[in-house]
């Protein structure tokens, strides 16, 4: 009898896990648009409503709506804090060779700094240097955390 | 650090390539490995204690070196010492050829060793058990300390003897040992021996260190570090351990390499979002740019003639592996195949270009012509790239990562050599996770 319980229990068990997973994958794939991370995870923020970092296409430097708009809400926040400098790092995926993704989370830096530069906010305020893949948000082999690590994120310096 | 190794020929008979009987084309893969034995050298009975050294078992273990070196060129068979039929010392006069050609050896290596006076005096003959005669024989002096670089000496001058190629055994092999997890990486320079024997680690891991590469003499080395988080390419001078930033730049330089003669430092300037090639001469400081152009231009290698440099750009959309002069005229594009193409490196031959390729989510080393023509895919895996050339252009040495789960656990990094054959893959010990190799020259010419 108490086996049978306990079987019964672990096919619950075994079956709440697999509905479960199933509903993590559906929300991760619906943090990706193209190849482009578009969720809320390893995300921080400069001030409230004001996240911290945009991302970016494999191989690619180019700013989605998604960023622009966020470089936007940065913009504000750096044209309201005047004394405030900041540094932007560029970062790529594991997924390509080390020298030229050193190069390539430069370009991704200088992209958010662009922008932030057409909004008026003075490039004497911010730096900028890239880590190419040598400081993964994500440590996991997957596409999602690829995408998560394929960022240019803008960070307080004083 | 400075080793002096003298080195005189003892009784070399006439040793012409055509008169012996064995010999190894390594052009192809050799499926078919030379039986050699390779006797242990005889310790003269009137050799004296050196430091920590155990003098009795140095012949025992200059021959298991030489017999290591061997079996990891896939191109030797070196035979089980149990077998042997003769007594070192006996042998190193003269072998009875018909004997050891019943256990099926094809060529005998023999040797003995006297440590006195604080010296070690080795000599060494490889004997033709075909055509029943030595067909080289050399002898030298050197510090007892040096006993390993003795064996991969005697390695060196016998893979010469017998595939008309220079060795790759008295060689150092530079690169970043790494350890912690996956997302907060230790980074620091090692240097090694071939073999994997004598670690020693040059940086602390304060800083991120990347991309290590020897100048012609082995006694620099130019790589890339996050020192004061100002990414910049560095000197150092090993003997010395002295560190000197390379070039004024006012923004990340990374991807260096030494020109051929030495003189040069050739790597890339980042700048507002875009990198071109740039050189630097060492004693003038002069910098030079070589190329203008918005794209990404990274990996710069110069053919060893100094003439032509070979590098990657994503000029036409991804990377791919460009040529041109040395004072950049002339660029080419030479990589048309599928899937895109990055870390080009000369040959110390001149003749092939080794590669990275990434397609459908693969990654291969290969070797091609230095037009881009005759690609060969060496081998496929997860993650690898970064090769480097042995000094006679037979090998390449890179690394490899594996996958990793959730919390990056799995994540290994590791340095692996294969032949340009596409036979022969092994992993090299480190003595701990590494990747960035970098192959000397012979240290030793």
């Amino acid at each position: 009898m108490t086996l049978k319980t306990n079987l019964k229990n672990i096919l619950l068990v075994i079956f709440t896990t697999l509905v479960l997973s199933a509903c993590s994958t559906a929300k991760k794939s619906g943090d990706i648009d193209g190849d482009v991370y578009t969720g809320k995870e390893t995300v921080e923020y400069l001030a409230s409503g004001v996240p911290d970092r945009v991302f970016f296409a494999t191989n690619k430097s180019s700013l989605t709506t998604k960023s622009r708009e966020t470089l936007r809400k940065q913009a504000t926040f750096l044209r309201k804090n005047k004394k405030l400098n900041v540094t932007i790092e560029g970062h790529a995926d594991e997924r390509g060779t080390r020298e030229y993704n050193l190069a390539l989370g430069e370009r991704r830096a200088n992209a958010a700094r662009d922008y932030l530069m057409t909004y008026g906010i003075s490039g004497k305020r911010i730096s900028v240097i890239s880590y190419g893949k040598e400081k993964p948000v994500n440590p996991k082999s997957s596409p999602i955390s690829w995408s998560q690590n394929r960022r240019s994120v803008t960070v307080k310096v004083n | 650090m400075r080793i002096l190794i003298l080195i005189f020929f003892l009784n070399l008979f006439v040793s012409h390539k055509a008169l012996a009987l064995i010999e190894i084309d390594i052009t192809r893969g050799n499926l078919d490995p030379l039986p050699i034995a390779v006797s242990p050298l005889h310790v003269d009975v009137k050799s004296e204690e050196y430091k920590d050294i155990k003098v009795k078992e140095l012949g025992d273990n200059i021959s298991k070196i030489i017999e290591k070196n061997f079996r990891n060129t896939g191109l030797f068979n070196p035979l089980k010492k149990d077998a042997f039929v003769q007594k070192p010392d006996i042998a190193h006069l003269k072998p009875r050829f018909e004997d050891w050609r019943l256990i099926k050896a094809q060529a005998l290596v023999t040797g003995k060793l006297l440590v006195k006076g604080e010296k070690l005096k080795v000599e060494f003959r490889l004997w033709d058990l075909t055509a029943a005669k030595e067909i080289t024989a050399l002898a030298f002096t050197t510090t007892p300390s040096n006993w390993r670089r003795v064996a991969h000496i005697i390695s060196d001058k016998i893979y010469e003897r017998l595939t008309g190629e220079e060795g790759y055994f008295d060689t150092r092999i530079i690169y970043v040992a790494e350890s912690g997890p996956k997302n907060q990486r230790i980074k620091k320079l090692a240097i090694m021996d071939q073999d994997g024997a004598n670690t020693k680690y040059l940086t602390l891991g304060n800083e991120l260190v990347l991309t290590p590469r020897f100048n012609p003499t082995n006694q620099m080395v130019t790589y890339m570090s996050y020192f004061r988080n100002m990414p910049r390419v560095y000197l150092l001078d090993i003997e010395t351990g002295t560190q000197e930033i390379v070039g004024n730049f006012p923004g990340m330089t990374f991807a260096p390499r030494f020109s051929p003669d030495g003189k040069k430092i050739i790597m890339s300037f980042a700048k507002d979002g875009n990198s071109d090639i740039y050189t630097m001469e060492l004693e003038s400081r002069i910098v030079e740019r070589i190329t203008e152009h918005s794209s990404i231009d990274t990996s710069p290698s110069f053919s060893p003639d100094g003439k032509f440099i070979a590098f990657n750009s994503d000029r036409s959309g991804l990377q791919q592996i460009y040529i041109m002069r040395s004072d950049g005229s002339n660029v080419k594009r030479i990589t048309f195949g599928k899937g895109i193409y990055g870390t080009p490196v000369w040959s110390p031959r001149g003749d092939l270009i080794a590669f990275t390729k990434m397609h459908k989510g693969r990654f291969y080393i290969g070797v091609m012509r230095t037009d881009g023509t005759g690609e060969r895919l060496l081998t496929e895996n997860y993650y690898q790239e970064a090769p480097s050339w042995s000094p006679n252009g037979r090998v390449l040495v890179f690394y490899r990562e594996t996958k990793a789960g959730d919390k990056g656990e799995g994540f290994t990094a590791k340095l692996w050599s294969i032949d340009i054959t596409g036979y022969n893959e092994r992993r090299l010990s480190t003595k701990t996770d590494a990747s960035d190799p970098s192959w000397s020259s012979l240290l030793t010419k």
